[in-house]
């Protein structure tokens, strides 16, 4: 179990992180997701023993590490683009932080990644994707307490990274490693962590399971970071929100302390798959065909609505059987998420 | 954030800090005892030495010669520049790289072959032809690089406006040519062998005399001192020249300039570029080649160029592997650490550049002297100074291949639970070994051409290829002195024939 408490670091005059705190129970997956600059990066060379923090503790298994060198802290590190030893072969890449003569070890940590028979080739000879699980090998072998992975896909290109992705995961889980991601890519974040901590200027501003930061987001800002949202001023009342769309449901949770009865003036936020698209005599909103962009499992089709002043981005499952041009009917599903000014 | 990437925030482990003392130490030791000497002679003795008319004649004459090299090399530096990089000169490749090549000649082999073939040039103007046409580099390199990155398009402004495009070029290039400049009056203030070959005395060459000729060398530490003072003050004017160039130097390039038509000047172009070749680098290998002939059939001793030649090959190989071993901690921590004890143990050895070889030399002689006189004139202390005078390049060469791989490598090693020493041993090192080798290579040649140094502390009856050339000369026996300025001509060389190839 990792737990970080209250951490706060500056460097000169900037504050990097401004009272963080993150707990990750055993066996479990986290991910620290935040634009580039947030302080992510800071906080997990914290918890490896790289920076010192100017205040907090960090606990590895019960254990205060705060004082520990690197060394002593049971920390593996995935880095950025593998940063396998150049110089060494896979084998003694895996091997650098077991006792020497382990070779079982070895070998089973590179049948766990499915590189069983690698161990002889040199790290420019295998593959972005290969030296990555190499990488991750080389983390789990001495048994680490907690496994850092700092943007570990972002060097890879798109076709390999989510197959990258699963295996890495699958690897996790196998090894029953306590692992923390560092990533800006929400994407990646939603789809591998069992939980993610949005972070945000120094700061974590959500923590909860990725349905949760998806569904539920704290604000409008963590809204438009974790995946795509249309955002409309809208005034909302008992239980739902008047908005260039028209009357929208609301979202209970999200409608922070508005009792029903007097107007709330804020926005409301929606996801792109709350567009359905249909014949344009169905529905009571229309609109014209801008765009399709077919990604194959499935397209976002640009609309652009009368009473909108910027067009809304619908995602339809499978093929979108729209073209620029086309009017068509447009309604939205579901509630929307609201949020207050201020 | 990536800034604070670079290095590790972390204490540097005392494995490199120790070692790193060691070497701050021996690379101060030189500068604190010579200190130490001239507060020893004491407020009189100083004024005494300070106050003589010799002093200002030597001051006069040190500062003149520097002043007088330094302007020339501006003007024959920029001109080949300007014309290599900037005009449809013919044969612009084959100029750039005869235009760099002096640099390889190591300047008492020059001096040595033009006073061979006209023995009335000794003095300032035969001091001045030579240092002009072996330091020029240093003004044509920085420029010409600051030339080629320089964005025609401020040019094509400046014509635009009705304005000459030199205005623009000259403000451009003011940095680079002004530390280009400065290096060279630092390189002939601590000149020592081409103006003893000249006969022209300087302060580098009276310090030498004064300590050859009397028991008492307090003269020659005060001497020294104000030797270095003058040093010091130019290399703060160079230390601030060379952060506005850096600044200058920022910007990208754009597009290539489209050469500047010579036309008419065609002719008189190639004439000056053919003249500054002929002179810097075809003279003084025609010049060899003619005493190799010439003194051969006279008296040659090949058991003495034999046993010169090992012996410069025995003291350099220590020179360098000691150089490097001193090197290396404090290479690492520069590139690693950026506490302020690691700037300070990186900044001592590069305050080796304010001392002029010789200074050094009467440094570790006067220590040696009253603290270790069994090893006075023994190899070891030679060795040892060698390492002190070199450690600035080796320094930079361990720095600069310890940065080229990335601090995450030593990052992940220690969170794989191994203890510093053992990372710089099995990561940090074998990654940089390359470049220290190179480093130490070059070291090793650098150990093989120094004369000054090896003059005062050499072991009594030992003679290096360079020592032997200059006594050679000094006695006038130039067809003697020939196979030894061959074969440092042969050795200057490797380098550059290395470089060469590696970048290609």
């Amino acid at each position: 179990m990792l737990v970080a408490r209250n951490i706060t670091k500056r460097f000169g005059a900037v504050e990097v992180l401004r009272g963080v705190g993150l707990t990750v129970s055993d066996g479990a997956f986290a991910a620290v997701l935040g634009p580039s600059g947030c302080g992510k990066t800071t906080l997990l060379r914290i918890v490896a023993g790289f920076e010192r923090a100017d205040s907090g503790s960090v606990s590895i298994g019960g254990r205060s590490v705060g004082d520990l060198p690197p060394e002593r802290r049971k920390v593996g590190i995935v880095p950025q683009e593998a940063a396998l030893f150049p110089h060494l072969t896979v084998s003694r890449n895996v091997g650098y932080g077991l006792p020497r003569g382990s070779r079982e070890r070895i070998e089973e940590m590179l049948g766990l990644v499915g590189l069983a028979g690698f161990g002889d080739r040199m790290p420019h000879e295998l593959s972005g994707g290969q030296q990555q699980r190499v990488a991750l090998a080389r983390a789990l072998a001495p048994g680490p307490g907690v496994v850092l992975l700092d943007e570990p896909f972002s060097a890879l290109d798109r076709g390999l990274r989510s197959v990258v992705r699963d295996d890495v995961r699958d690897v996790l889980k196998r090894a029953g490693a306590t692992a923390v991601l560092v990533t800006h890519d929400q994407e990646e974040a939603l789809s591998m962590a069992d939980e993610v901590a949005v972070m945000r200027e120094g700061r974590i501003v959500q923590v909860g399971t990725p349905a949760a930061v998806y569904g539920t987001p704290a604000d409008l800002r963590v809204a438009t970071f974790v995946g795509e949202a249309v955002v409309l001023p809208a005034s909302a009342s008992g239980g739902a929100a008047d908005c260039a769309l028209g009357r929208i449901p609301v979202r209970t949770g999200a409608v922070a302390g508005n009792g029903g009865t007097s107007p709330a003036a804020g926005h409301v936020a929606l996801r792109p798959e709350q567009f359905r698209l249909g014949h344009p005599g169905d529905d009571r909103l229309r609109g014209r065909v801008e765009r399709v962009e077919f990604f194959g499992h499935d397209a976002v089709v640009t609309v652009r609505l009368p009473q909108m002043p910027a067009p809304v981005r619908a995602r339809t499952a499978g093929e979108a059987p729209y073209h620029p041009g086309d009017e068509v009917g447009v309604h939205v599903e579901g509630a929307a998420l609201f949020y207050r000014e201020g | 954030m990536v800034a604070q990437r670079v290095r590790t925030a972390l204490r540097p482990p005392p494995i490199l800090v120790g070692p790193a003392v060691v070497t701050a130490v021996l690379a101060l030791l030189p500068l604190v005892y010579l200190g130490v000497r001239v507060a020893e002679g004491g407020p009189g003795v100083v004024a005494d030495v300070v106050l003589r008319p010799r002093t200002f004649e030597l001051v006069a004459a040190s500062l003149g010669l520097a002043a007088t090299v330094t302007a020339l090399c501006v003007v024959l530096g920029v001109s080949l520049a300007w014309l290599v990089v900037r005009t449809d000169l013919p044969g612009r490749r084959m100029w750039s790289v005869l235009a760099a090549l002096p640099l390889a000649v190591p300047s008492y082999v020059a001096a040595y072959t033009w006073v061979a073939a006209f023995p009335w040039l000794e003095g300032f103007a035969g001091s001045v032809l030579v240092l002009t046409l072996v330091s020029y580099p240093y003004v044509y390199l920085p420029v010409a690089a600051a030339l080629a990155r320089l964005d025609p398009g401020m040019e094509d402004v400046a014509r635009s406006l009705g304005r000459s495009r030199f205005g623009v070029v000259i403000r451009q290039l003011r940095p680079s040519v002004a530390a280009g400049g400065l290096l060279v009056a630092l390189y002939v203030l601590a000149e020592f062998g081409a103006v003893s070959i000249m006969r022209f005395d300087v302060f580098t060459t009276v310090i030498y005399t004064s300590y050859r000729a009397s028991f008492d060398r307090t003269p020659a530490a005060v001497l020294g001192g104000v030797l270095v003072l003058i040093t010091l003050v130019i290399m703060m004017l160079e230390a601030r020249s060379r952060g506005r160039a850096a600044y200058a130097s920022r910007s990208g390039t754009p597009r290539r300039p489209t050469p500047i038509p010579l036309g008419a000047w065609r002719g008189p172009a190639l004439a000056w570029s053919g003249l500054a070749a002929a002179l810097a680098v075809a003279f003084p290998l025609v010049s060899i080649g003619y005493w190799l002939l010439q003194g051969s059939s006279t008296r040659l001793d090949p058991g003495a160029l034999g046993q010169a030649a090992i012996a410069t090959l025995g003291v350099s190989a220590g020179g360098a592997l000691l150089t490097t071993v001193l090197a290396v901690p404090v290479g690492i921590l520069a590139a690693r650490y950026r506490t302020r004890f690691a700037a300070f143990l990186e900044q001592s050895t590069y305050l080796v550049h304010a001392l002029p070889g010789i200074v050094i030399a009467l440094a570790f002689v006067f220590f040696a002297v009253r603290y270790a006189y069994p090893l006075y004139q023994r190899t070891p202390l030679l060795v040892l100074a060698y390492a002190v005078l070199f450690l600035p390049a080796a320094v930079g060469a361990v720095r600069a291949s310890v940065m080229q791989s990335p601090p995450v490598l030593e990052e992940v090693a220690r969170s794989l639970g191994r203890r510093p020493s053992a990372v710089v041993r099995t990561v940090t090192l074998p990654l940089a070994l390359p470049g220290v080798l190179a480093g130490a290579a070059l070291v090793f040649l650098t150990c093989m051409k120094e004369l000054p140094a090896t003059l005062m502390l050499r072991p009594t009856g030992m003679e290096t290829l360079a020592t032997e050339l200059w006594t050679q000369t000094g006695s006038g026996a130039y067809g003697a002195a020939a196979p030894y300025a061959a074969l440092l001509m042969v050795l200057a060389a490797i380098p550059g024939y290395l470089l060469g190839r590696r970048s290609h």
